[in-house]
């Protein structure tokens, strides 16, 4: 895919996204909009995944840490083709494969339960290195928030990723600077976060993590380094929807009827702009 | 009991079986946070350095990575103080492993009081509740080395997480060697009609005393040793009080959440009888020598007899 490509996928996740949290009633639309560009690029170009062989051992891995961004994760594999798309609708209701947090034994394609918080790298890093072990050729992306990045077992992972030298490892922190109490800078400030990742002797590199040239160059570039790499994205939470973005009341609350329509609507309108600029060039 | 074999600690059980393990398994990965020379699981370290990891002081990350071991399609054992395996890492243990049933295997040294001097940060009395409550995790308190060396071998292929507890005192032996199989978790060592005693770990060898000295004042106690606390064994605990109409429980564990309310539980379902529980009663421990805290506590074969005679003659 190219970039205009992979940006209109992004939109349609977008669209998946508001659609589908909005039919639970619930959910977590504010980080899943966020991370949205990230997620569209490692599975419409990074990834190297089977969605026919979910379990094709040469895959890379694509963990999930802020577990509660579920629907991006349910959304991208749906539009892979790991299970039908229809299926989104029926995000978070009983009976339904797609849990509120992602559950690996009950949804196709998801490597790690996941949604307490803090947990994903240390399993990535377990992970990764059992591959080593059996000489495996994949890669593990683990995505993480800033917010998420307040817990101390996110540090405990990452030193054990320097001390064993995990090389097949890339950490993407979804840096959208809010978290459900406010600003993350005033709930606990975490930044920043590129230094410390370099302290605990990983190789970093920081983008904008809307910008998807930058997102598939890091991601490659991320292939290429000795030990851990982290990929510290700038982001918005909200990403796309006016009044969703940068505001720390749509972390975890679904939109309304009317306000569905209009998010949907804002967002067809932006793929109508991606694809007549892309018609002028 | 065996009395001419020396007498050894289960958590020297778990080293070298898990070392055997290694031997003839490639598959197997140990993970221990720098207590690898007091879990024992230094013995596997020193011949597999490539397939041991240790993660520093840092448990709740033990955990995780064991879970990834395992997705990565190893079988992991993890290792550390009871109470730090199951307290500290609790979150990690229920979200990562036991919600996803994946098979690691949290090998937990220094149970119980018996840690002795180092006092209650370091004794684990709730591990067994704690392990308990969680779907899917298998509970199993070995009572003899043999018994520990057995557990783990047959630990290498049970589906599943499992949560086995050993401890640092030397340990009598009550198994000859290892047995071929825990069975269904719970084994009568001595028949007896009049009152059943249902112990673990250490305390079994004490229930065996006990039994014995209530003979003397012409009691016949049925010791059953329950290895495995969850799932338990309900059909030869529902035979036993069935057989015998009470029950003593006999645990290095509080009374809240351990063997006496596992078999407590069996009994209100199947087998109602009265009940004597024998454990820490819903305290903290404290430093002393490890007898010491055994006689402070109650955890003795004296204080059994005792609770054995009080539950005979209380009424129906």
């Amino acid at each position: 895919m190219d970039i205009q490509e992979l940006n209109l996928t992004a939109n349609l996740l977008r669209q998946d996204v508001v659609s589908m949290v909005a039919e639970a009633g619930s959910g977590h639309p504010g980080g899943s909009l966020s991370s949205t560009d990230i997620v569209t690029a490692l599975f419409f170009n990074s990834l190297n995944h089977r969605p026919d062989e979910p379990k094709w051992p040469d895959r890379d891995r694509f963990i999930l840490s802020k577990g509660h961004c579920a629907p991006i994760l349910y959304a991208a594999l749906a539009r892979s083709g790991y299970f039908p798309v229809e299926d989104l609708l029926n995000l978070r209701k009983i009976d339904c494969h797609l849990q509120g947090h992602p559950d690996m034994h009950k949804t196709v394609g998801v490597e790690i339960s996941s949604g307490s918080l803090g947990q994903g790298l240390s399993v990535s890093v377990g992970i990764a290195l059992a591959m080593s072990l059996d000489n495996l050729p994949g890669h593990v992306f683990t995505l993480m928030g800033d917010g998420e990045s307040q817990e101390g077992e996110i540090w405990e992972a990452a030193m054990a990723a320097a001390h064993y030298k995990v090389s097949n490892l890339t950490g993407i922190v979804d840096a959208n600077g809010l978290q459900i109490d406010g600003f993350t800078k005033d709930v606990m400030n975490v930044e920043p976060l590129e230094a410390k990742y370099q302290a605990f002797g990983w190789t970093t590199r920081q983008i904008d993590g809307h910008d998807m040239q930058q997102i598939i160059e890091a991601l490659d570039w991320s292939r290429s380094v000795e030990g851990p790499a982290a990929i510290i994205a700038k982001t918005v939470k909200g990403k796309g929807v006016s009044f969703m973005e940068n505001q720390a009341g749509w972390h975890g609350k679904a939109p309304a009827s009317e306000q569905r329509e209009q998010a949907l609507a804002e967002l067809r309108e932006q793929a109508e702009t991606l694809r007549s600029s892309a018609g002028k060039a | 009991m065996n009395s001419e074999l020396k007498p050894r600690a289960t958590r020297e059980a778990y080293g070298e079986a898990l070392l055997e393990l290694g031997k003839r398994h490639g598959d197997v990965v140990a993970l221990d946070a720098d207590l690898s020379g007091s879990t024992m699981s230094k013995l596997f370290a020193a011949e597999f350095p490539e397939r041991f990891f240790n993660v520093g002081v840092a448990e709740a990350n033990m955990m995780n990575m064991a879970a990834g071991f395992v997705i990565g399609g190893k079988i992991a054992y993890a290792s550390t103080f009871a109470v730090f395996a199951t307290g500290r890492a609790f979150d990690q243990v229920r979200q990562s492993i036991a919600q996803p049933n994946l098979p690691v295997r949290v090998v937990a040294s220094h149970g119980g009081l018996t840690v002795g001097e180092d006092g209650c940060t370091h004794q684990s009395v709730e591990d067994i509740g704690l392990m308990r409550l969680l779907p899917n995790m298998r509970v199993i308190v070995p009572a003899d080395f043999n018994q520990t060396y057995a557990a783990v071998m047959e630990s290498y292929d049970k589906p599943g997480p499992m949560y086995i507890r050993t401890g640092r005192p030397l340990t009598p032996f009550l198994y000859d060697e290892p047995p071929a199989s825990l069975g269904k978790g719970a084994d009568v060592l001595r028949e007896g009609t009049d009152i059943s005693i249902f112990a673990c770990g250490i305390m079994v060898v004490k229930a065996l005393e006990a039994a014995e000295e209530l003979k003397k004042r012409d009691i016949s106690a049925e010791v059953v040793n329950v290895s495995v606390l969850k799932p338990i064994d309900v059909d030869t605990v529902a035979a036993s009080l069935a057989k015998t109409g009470r029950a003593v429980t006999a645990e290095e564990h509080s009374i809240i959440g351990g063997l006496g309310d596992a078999v407590a539980e069996v009994a209100a379902e199947y087998c109602p009888v009265r009940m004597g529980r024998l454990g820490i009663k819903d305290v903290f421990g404290k430093s002393g020598k490890p007898d010491q805290l055994l006689e402070e506590f109650h955890l003795t074969a004296e204080h059994m007899v005792g609770l054995a005679e009080h539950v005979l003659a209380s009424g129906k």
